[in-house]
């Protein structure tokens, strides 16, 4: 018959524009800072993550991981088929019908795709995801019409001329979206950079259950310090950018979003992605960055991301609390690429919002935010009878104090918790004066010279003492010197240290029998995640524990644990101060409020000021170690 | 015709931690510069091309900054003066009093003497600079302002009022250039034999105020000072004037 050859040679020809197009794609990426990677390792450790840890986050949401599994499996397969029983003609009737078991299963997929999108959640993007479903169908259901001759269902040449034809058509719509689509940036595109994304990711020590959190230093002698145009990001954060599948997952757990500042995760993706192919954003079919409009933005892989793309608002917005993050399924790394951006505006432009500024020229002149003398850093401790390091040189516990030494509510912090550890006997000391800001606000305001100055003399302290563990009360400086001082430690200050947050090593001693308490009495109580306790660095069992040493039942907020709504108090958010039509902690509050809990029980001095400026009434708020000391078990002697 | 504008920077000191940084009030006379003159500003310092805080006054935007590299132990004025004599200068902005060494607040009124040139003291602005003519606006207790006309060439001393100074960014402060140039030899010989000791807390002279109601002492922090006893001595001879401030201090004990 004439045009028999006609879906074959289509099949091809896609196949061919498809890679044309990838191939473009990848030049795209390219044009980024090299970073490098270890291709063969990459690419075959690739599908175990695909199938372990993106399903893993893709789980969450049971009906979306099965219909993915399904559609993206079916394809897969049916493709590789297709070209064996359609382009390279293998006349096995097994073949056939193991393709049209695949494409069967890719329909099915795509069925509840297509049911998901006939009233979908806000945070989805439409446009041309809303076509996805259908021309996957299509796809499907034009190869197993196909597929039947050769499995010998329906004789050859059933149909005739039109049926060719028809079916010609539906090889273009279906291969075009799939194949031709994925090179040129239609929807499709998410497969073939998110495998990519997966083999060469930036942070692969997430893979298979680890955690990844320390932000990367910037290379001071650079021509660029952190990030002003598409192209000074590395080259594996363009191709993250590229995987992003736009469900609005990051968008649905933003803080900032919420509250109705400027900024939304999906969003910047795209924008992102706006930038390193060159365009605007006139395309872009999901929710807008709160209070602006969607069409105006500009960019390309060499113009100035704050020139047009995006707006300083939106950088300054975020509060680094990787909820983001931790929700991605394409394991995007949004809070990276914000703090890369703020990088260029803090240390290239000297651009920080507000109070910034005023924070960044008092912590290089005092290594304290607020400007305070550094000889009275001590002063909160007069009567604690603590041991100083200079005198004591050696201890088995060195109690790392942070800022919170110059704040009287953290204060109470403070104290609470050297009582715990006078009582369970630890043999503790200070650095008292030779302490400095860890570096954490600096850093996260992007002023990156300064958070590796006070890292390497905070190092340089530490190294002349010995001790075998730091405990602080301040998650933040938890942080930074469990997950980013390591970069820094060029003598090994921290060699063999146990880094821990004070709730972790209360909770030792609790368990150990070293600290008696008494039954909590009072009324309900929750307990709030600080961010970067829990998401940073996984500790959400030890805080717990400890209420529930105390008899306590935690009455768990909607958003606990992982999905811990962020107290607006991170990444320098509340000293840039962009006005939103929310605050952040007034939105935690409600939830801590909805549990009917009495009391909020939280683990950071941090939260702590946040949460307590909201306005009564309101539950009290109390820090785990406060709670804890009012149950001391006092022993007479 | 662009006006030449030379700020002049010293090394600061951070009232708490005592460490070193750009000072409060020459890091407004480079703002005010940058206003003036934008990146043609030339910002001079005489000390040392290493000091690390002039990378904090580059960091506000400054491709270079000029170093007359001189001893610890010399004399800035001298200088200066030559560096000022030598280049074709219209306007020079310095802070009020430097924030280290001998902080007597004497460079401006110096250079001006040897240069002949006008000083004009406290800025809080320069809002024109036309027909070889500035107007200037004086800092005055309270927020208040007095605009004077200053004939050109002229020093200048900002005041704390003036602008504050943009944020000082890492990278621009790195990569600016520090050009040195021969500065002054010459050792300050007086200095040397200086002693220098902590300054002790001054008292305060406590103010009475007799107000009653909320209101009057509302308005008695707040008003200026009507300064009962002060006098504006405008006509009287020098002799009359010199003898009005002798006797001020003798009646304050200042002398005794
Ligand atoms: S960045 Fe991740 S979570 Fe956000 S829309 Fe894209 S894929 Fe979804
Ligand atoms: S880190 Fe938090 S505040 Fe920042 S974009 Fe992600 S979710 Fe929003």
């Amino acid at each position: 018959m004439v045009i028999d050859w006609l879906p074959s040679v289509l099949i091809v020809v896609l196949l061919a524009l498809g890679v044309i197009g990838a191939l473009r794609r990848v030049s795209l990426w390219r044009a980024g800072q090299p970073e490098k990677v270890n291709l063969i390792a990459g690419l075959l450790a690739m599908p175990g993550r695909y199938l372990k840890d993106l399903h893993h986050v893709v789980e969450r949401d049971k009906y979306m991981s099965r219909t993915h599994v399904a559609t993206g499996g079916g394809f897969v397969l049916s493709m590789v088929l297709v070209l064996v029983v359609h382009v390279f003609d293998v006349n096995e009737q097994i073949v056939a019908w193991a393709l049209l078991g695949a494409l069967l299963i890719m329909l099915t997929g795509a069925f509840f795709v297509f049911k998901r999108r006939l009233n979908p959640p806000a945070r989805l993007s439409k446009g041309p995801w809303m076509r996805l479903p259908k021309t996957l169908m299509i796809y499907a259901l034009t190869f197993i019409v196909l597929t039947l001759p050769a499995a010998g269902i329906l004789p050859e040449g059933a149909g005739g001329v039109v049926l060719t034809a028809v079916l010609s058509v539906g090889v273009v719509i279906g291969l075009g979206e799939l194949l031709f689509g994925m090179g040129w940036g239609g929807p499709m595109k998410h497969a073939f950079a998110g495998a990519l994304h997966l083999a060469f990711h930036r942070r692969p020590e997430r893979f298979g259950g680890g955690r990844s959190t320390g932000l990367k230093p910037v290379n001071l002698e650079g021509d660029v310090l952190g990030v002003a145009k598409p192209s000074d990001f590395k080259w594996n954060q363009l191709l993250g950018f590229d995987a992003c599948v736009q469900c609005g997952k990051c968008q649905a757990m933003c803080p900032a979003f919420a509250a109705g500042q400027p900024l939304n995760p999906k969003k910047l993706i795209q924008d992102m992605v706006v930038g390193l192919a060159g365009g605007t954003d006139a395309n872009y079919a999901g929710s807008p960055y709160p209070g602006k409009e969607v069409g105006n933005a500009k960019g390309g892989p060499d113009e100035i991301i704050t020139a047009g793309l995006v707006s300083q608002e939106t950088l300054w917005s975020c509060t680094t609390c990787r909820a983001c993050v931790e929700e991605c399924p394409m394991m995007i790394e949004h809070v990276d690429a914000i703090v890369d951006m703020r990088r260029f505006l803090t240390m290239e432009k000297g651009e920080t919002p507000n109070k910034g500024s005023e924070v960044l020229e008092n912590i290089i002149a005092t290594d304290n935010p607020n400007g305070y003398a550094p000889s009275s850093r001590t002063n909160w401790a007069a009567d604690q009878n603590l041991a100083v390091m200079k005198e004591k040189q050696e201890a088995d516990v060195l109690f790392w104090v942070s800022d919170g030494a110059f704040d009287m509510r953290s204060q109470r912090i403070l104290r609470a918790f050297v009582k715990l550890m006078k009582h369970a006997n630890v043999d503790v000391a200070i650095l008292g004066d030779e302490e400095r800001d860890s570096g954490d606000v600096a850093r996260r305001l992007g002023d990156d010279a300064t958070f590796q100055s006070l890292a390497k003399r905070n190092l340089a302290t530490l190294g002349q003492y010995k001790f075998k563990k730091i405990v602080t009360t301040d998650p933040h400086a938890y942080h930074c010197l469990r997950n980013e001082y390591g970069d820094f430690d060029t003598d090994g200050a921290l060699a063999g240290v146990e880094v821990l947050h004070h709730t972790t090593f209360l909770n030792q001693l609790v368990q150990s029998g070293a600290l008696k308490l008494d039954a909590f009495k009072g009324g309900k109580v929750t307990y709030h995640d600080p961010c970067y306790l829990g998401r940073y660095n996984g500790e959400y069992e030890a805080p717990r524990e400890l209420l529930r040493s105390l008899g306590i039942e935690v009455a768990e907020m909607e958003r606990s644990g992982f999905r811990s709504r962020c107290c607006g108090g991170g990444g320098g958010a509340p000293i840039t101060d962009i006005p939103g039509e929310r605050r952040i902690a007034d939105m935690r509050m409600e939830d801590a409020s909805e549990t009917g809990a009495e009391l909020v029980a939280v683990g950071c001095q941090q939260c702590t000021a946040m949460l307590e400026g909201v306005v009564e009434p309101r539950p009290e708020v109390k820090d785990i170690s406060e709670i804890l000391v009012d149950q001391l078990v006092e022993e007479v002697h | 015709m662009p006006h030449k504008v030379v700020s002049l920077i010293s090394v600061g000191r951070h009232p708490q931690s005592g460490r070193s940084r750009r000072a409060e009030q020459d890091s407004r006379a480079v703002e005010l510069g940058l206003k003036l003159a934008g990146t043609d500003l030339d910002v001079v310092h005489a000390g040392n091309t290493e000091e690390p805080t002039l990378r904090q006054y580059a960091g506000m935007g400054l491709p270079s900054v000029t170093v007359l590299e001189q001893d610890e132990k010399a004399d800035a004025v001298e200088s200066l003066q030559s560096y000022l004599q030598s280049e074709k200068v219209d306007i020079v902005l310095t802070g009020v009093r430097a924030e280290s060494g001998e902080s007597s607040g004497m460079t401006p009124y110096l250079l001006a003497e040897s240069l002949g040139w006008p000083m004009v003291s406290r800025v809080a602005d320069i809002v024109e600079v036309k027909d070889g003519e500035a107007q200037v606006l004086l800092a005055l207790p309270r927020g208040q302002r007095r605009q004077v006309t200053v004939k050109l060439p002229f020093i200048a001393s900002i005041d704390n009022a003036a602008q504050a100074a943009r944020q000082s960014a890492f990278g621009p402060g790195l990569r600016a250039k520090m050009e040195a140039q021969q500065g002054s030899e010459s050792v300050d010989e007086i200095r040397l034999n200086w002693e220098e000791v902590p300054a002790k807390a001054r008292p305060k002279r406590l103010k009475v105020v007799k107000a009653k109601t909320a209101a009057d002492r509302f308005k008695a922090a707040t008003a200026k000072p009507q300064g009962g006893s002060g006098k504006v001595m405008k006509n009287e001879s020098v002799e009359e004037k010199a003898k009005a401030i002798f006797d001020l201090l003798v009646e304050e004990k200042v002398i005794r």
